[in-house]
C-alpha cells in the first residue's frame, strides 16, 4: 500500500463527495439524457404494443432477451469476484471490492428491467409472483422463467446486503465528518454505527456468513438465466454444457466491465495511489484465464455439435459459422480471445493500466455478441425448414439497449457522490496489518509493495 | 355434500377422450381452404401485408410446400402443419402463468387472459405452430361484422394457436349432455376439417378404437412430425413411402 495517514486516506476518498466539478453535471446530464431517451423508446413502446420491435415469428426473442442475458452477466463482476477475493483473502483486494459490487447491483438492476420491457403485456408482470390469489392461480414452478425470478430476485438482495454490509462504517464516518442535513441521512443509513468492538466483531460475522453464501447463489443466478435456454428443445440451446458455459462468460464480462470502471474511477477521482497498476495486472490475470476458459467452452461445444452432426444443430452451426451469422461470430471470436488473451499474457503489456483496458473493451462487445447469437440464429433456424426467419432490431430495441449501457455509468456516477467507492475502513485495516501476516503466496503483492510501505 | 373434484367433474364432465387428427398428405391438394377456413371461424387477425412480409403472418394452419426433383421433372408435396397437440408438450411447461396448459382431453390449451407474452411457448415449440399478436388486431368494415361470437378477439401481446377449435367440442358435448347421449364420432368437425374438399383431414377421438381417426391413425402409412423429439403428437400424418410402394406394387 502507499504511504498515507488514516487522515489523508480520509481526505481523499471522501473528496469526490464533497467537491463536484462541472465536468460531473455534463457527464451526468448526457448520460442522463440518453437514459431518458431509452425511457421513452419504452413509452413508445408501451403505447404501440410490442410490434414496435424488430421481432417476428419465429424469432420471437431479440435484443432485449440479449441485453437481459448480458446485464446479468455483467453482474457477475462484482460480488462473485468480491466474495472470492475476500474468501480466499486476498490482500489486494481491499480498494476493489466496492466498485465490483457496486457494478453488481446496478447492472442486475438495469437486468430485471429487461424481462419486463421484453414482455407482450408487460403491465401483468407481476404474475410471476406467487402471491395467493383468490382464484387459487400460482405461477408454474416448472417454468424456468419462474426459476429465473425467484433467482435474480434472491441475487439483488444479496448482492445489495453484500454492499450495505461493509459501507456502515463509511457512512458513519461521512456522518461525522458533515453538517446539516447530510448528517442527519447519513445518521440514519448508518444505523447508529459507533465502531464498539462488539458492532466490529458482528459485521465481521455478517461479511464472512455473506462472503460465503454469495457465492453459490451467484454461480446459480447464471446457470438458471442459461437454462432458459438449455430447457427448451431448440437446436443450439439443449446443452448440458450451457451452465458452466453461461457462468464462465458471465464473469468473463464482468471482469472485462470491472477493469473499464477502475481504469475511469482511477482518472476521474484521482485514485492513482489507491488503484495500483498491480490491482489491474492481476485482475488482468483473472481475465486472460476466463478468456481462455471462454474459448474452451466455446471449442468444447462446437466440437461436440459438429461430431455429433445432427442435421438441425448443424443448420445452426453452419449459419453461424459461415452462413449470415459468421461475421458476428468471428467478430465475437477476435474480441474475445484474439486480442485481449496475447496483450493479457505478456507481463509488460498486463501491468499497463492503459493495456488492460484496450483488452477488456472488445471483451464487453464480444460476448454482447455472443448473447446475441446465442438467441438469434437458433431461433431463426428451427427444426422445420418451412419456419425459418430473419431478424432485424428496430430503432426502439436500438434505443432502449443504448439506454440501458448508458444507465450503467449515470447509476455509477450518482453513486460515488454517496458512497465512498473505496472502502476506506477496509483500506486502513489492510496499512495496520503486519507484513508477517501477508500470505506469501500472493507475489505480485510482495514483490511490488516496498517493505517501508507497510 | 359433493366434493370439489366431484363438482369438478360434474360440471365440466371430464370424460377420457383425447382428441387427434389424421392428415392424408397422399390426399391433401395444397388448396388451403382449411386455412381460409380456420381463419373464418378462430377470429385469427390479418396481419397486412407489410407485417406478413416482416414474418408476422397468423394462420393456425399453413400449407407447408415441398418440391422433390428438378424442372421439368418436379413433385410438390403438401404438408399441412398446425398445432400437433402434443401429449408432452414443450410449451406448456416452460410458461411461467398456466397461460399454457394441458386440458383434461389432451389438447394443449392457451388461456389468452393469462398470458403475459413472454413468447417462451413460441420458442420452445419445435413445429413453430404458435403466433403472435405483436399488433391490436383490425379488420376493414364490414369483415368487423363476421367475427365469430364464440372465439375471443386476442388483443396484442398474446400468444395464440391452433385450439383444434375447441368451441365446436365445447358445444358439441353440451349438446349431447344436455340430449343425455354420447358424442357419435364425425358428429361435429373443426372448421379445417370440415372444409376440406378432399377429406385429407379426419378429426375424432383417439380413444374411442371404433373411430375413423384411430384406425387411420393406426395406418401403416402414418408417421407423425419430429417424433424424435418425444412430444408425443396428436396428429398422424399418413404417405406413401418406399415401404409402402415395394409392398403394393
Amino acid at each position: 500500500m502507499m504511504n498515507k495517514t488514516p487522515e489523508q486516506i480520509n481526505q481523499d476518498l471522501l473528496l469526490p463527495l464533497n467537491s463536484t466539478s462541472w465536468r460531473y453535471y455534463v457527464a451526468v446530464a448526457a448520460l442522463g439524457s440518453l437514459v431518458i431517451m431509452g425511457l421513452c423508446a419504452w413509452g413508445y413502446q408501451l403505447d404501440n404494443g410490442i410490434g414496435v420491435s424488430g421481432l417476428d415469428r419465429p424469432v420471437f426473442w431479440g435484443v432485449y432477451i440479449t441485453d437481459f442475458v448480458f446485464w446479468i452477466g455483467i453482474s457477475h463482476a462484482g460480488t462473485l469476484i468480491s466474495a472470492i477475493l475476500r474468501v480466499s483473502n486476498a490482500k489486494w483486494r481491499r480498494p476493489v471490492t466496492r466498485c465490483a459490487e457496486a457494478i453488481t447491483v446496478f447492472s442486475l438492476l438495469i437486468a430485471a428491467t429487461f424481462p419486463v420491457i421484453h414482455l407482450g403485456r408487460p403491465w401483468l408482470f407481476f404474475w410471476l409472483i406467487p402471491y395467493p390469489s383468490e382464484r387459487g392461480i400460482w405461477p408454474q414452478f416448472r417454468s424456468p422463467l419462474l426459476w429465473d425470478f425467484f433467482a435474480i430476485n434472491t441475487y439483488l438482495i444479496g448482492s445489495f446486503s453484500f454492499l450495505l454490509l461493509p459501507s456502515f462504517p463509511d457512512f458513519a464516518l461521512v456522518r461525522d465528518r458533515s453538517t446539516g442535513w447530510r448528517r442527519r441521512i447519513y445518521s440514519i443509513v448508518s444505523l447508529g454505527w459507533r465502531g464498539t468492538p462488539k458492532q466490529w466483531h458482528r459485521l465481521e460475522m455478517a461479511m464472512r456468513i455473506m462472503a460465503v453464501a454469495i457465492i453459490p447463489v451467484a454461480v446459480s443466478v447464471h446457470t438458471i438465466v442459461s437454462w432458459d435456454f438449455a430447457m427448451a428443445p431448440v437446436p443450439g440451446w439443449h446443452s448440458t454444457i450451457f451452465g458452466p458455459y453461461f457462468v464462465a462468460g458471465a464473469i468473463f464480462s464482468g471482469i472485462a466491465a470491472l477493469i473499464i470502471a477502475m481504469a475511469v474511477l482511477r482518472k476521474l477521482l484521482h485514485l492513482e495511489e489507491y488503484l495500483e497498476p498491480i490491482h489491474f495486472d492481476h485482475l488482468g490475470k483473472l481475465l486472460l484465464a476466463m478468456s481462455l476458459i471462454w474459448f474452451y467452452f466455446v471449442f468444447a461445444e462446437s466440437l461436440t455439435i459438429w461430431y455429433g452432426n445432427e442435421p438441425s444443430e448443424m443448420t445452426v452451426f453452419w449459419v453461424t459459422r459461415s452462413g449470415q451469422f459468421s461475421w458476428l461470430f468471428w467478430t465475437m471470436v477476435i474480441c474475445n480471445v484474439i486480442i485481449p488473451a496475447p496483450i493479457l499474457s505478456v507481463k509488460r503489456l498486463r501491468s499497463k493500466i492503459g493495456w488492460t483496458v484496450v483488452a477488456s473493451i472488445p471483451v464487453i462487445v464480444g460476448m454482447w455478441l455472443e448473447r446475441f447469437l446465442i438467441v438469434v440464429p437458433s431461433l431463426s433456424h428451427g427444426r422445420l425448414p418451412y419456419a425459418h426467419g430473419g431478424y432485424r432490431p428496430s430503432w426502439v430495441e436500438i434505443a432502449i439497449t443504448v439506454g440501458s449501457f448508458a444507465a450503467m455509468p449515470l447509476l455509477y456516477l450518482l453513486f460515488i457522490k454517496v458512497v465512498p467507492i473505496i472502502s476506506i475502513w477496509e483500506l486502513k485495516l489492510g496499512q495496520h496489518e503486519k507484513p508477517a501476516e501477508a500470505p506469501a503466496t500472493v507475489p505480485g503483492i510482495a514483490e511490488s509493495v516496498p517493505a517501508s510501505g507497510r | 355434500m359433493a366434493t370439489v373434484k366431484e363438482q369438478t367433474q360434474k360440471t365440466y364432465r371430464l370424460k377420457k377422450r383425447r382428441w387427434g387428427m389424421v392428415v392424408d398428405e397422399d390426399r391433401c391438394t395444397g388448396c388451403e381452404a382449411c386455412v381460409l377456413a380456420c381463419h373464418a371461424e378462430n377470429n385469427i387477425a390479418i396481419v397486412g401485408e407489410g407485417q406478413a412480409v416482416r414474418g408476422r403472418a397468423m394462420h393456425w394452419i399453413r400449407v407447408e410446400r415441398y418440391y422433390e426433383g428438378k424442372f421439368p421433372d418436379v413433385k410438390v408435396k403438401y404438408q399441412p402443419v398446425f398445432c400437433q397437440q402434443c401429449g408432452d408438450a414443450p410449451c406448456e411447461v416452460v410458461c411461467p402463468t398456466y397461460a399454457s396448459y394441458h386440458n383434461a382431453e389432451g389438447l394443449n390449451a392457451q388461456v389468452y387472459n393469462r398470458c403475459i407474452g413472454t413468447r417462451y411457448c413460441a420458442n420452445a415449440c419445435p413445429y413453430d405452430d404458435r403466433f403472435f399478436n405483436f399488433e391490436n388486431p383490425s379488420w376493414d368494415k364490414p369483415l368487423n361484422l363476421q367475427l365469430n361470437p364464440d372465439v375471443s378477439v386476442r388483443s396484442v401481446g398474446i400468444m395464440e394457436k391452433c385450439t383444434f377449435c375447441i368451441q365446436r367440442i365445447k358445444a358439441a358435448e353440451m349438446n349431447a349432455e344436455a340430449a343425455k347421449r354420447q358424442l357419435a364420432d364425425g358428429e361435429f368437425n373443426p372448421a379445417c376439417v370440415q372444409s376440406c374438399p378432399t377429406e385429407a383431414l379426419v378429426f375424432g377421438d383417439l380413444d374411442d378404437p371404433e373411430s375413423k381417426v384411430s384406425r387411420l391413425a393406426g395406418s401403416n402409412r402414418g408417421s407423425k412430425l419430429l417424433e424424435d423429439l418425444g412430444t408425443k403428437p396428436s396428429v398422424t400424418y399418413l404417405r406413401r413411402g418406399t415401404w409402402y410402394d415395394e409392398q403394393n406394387t
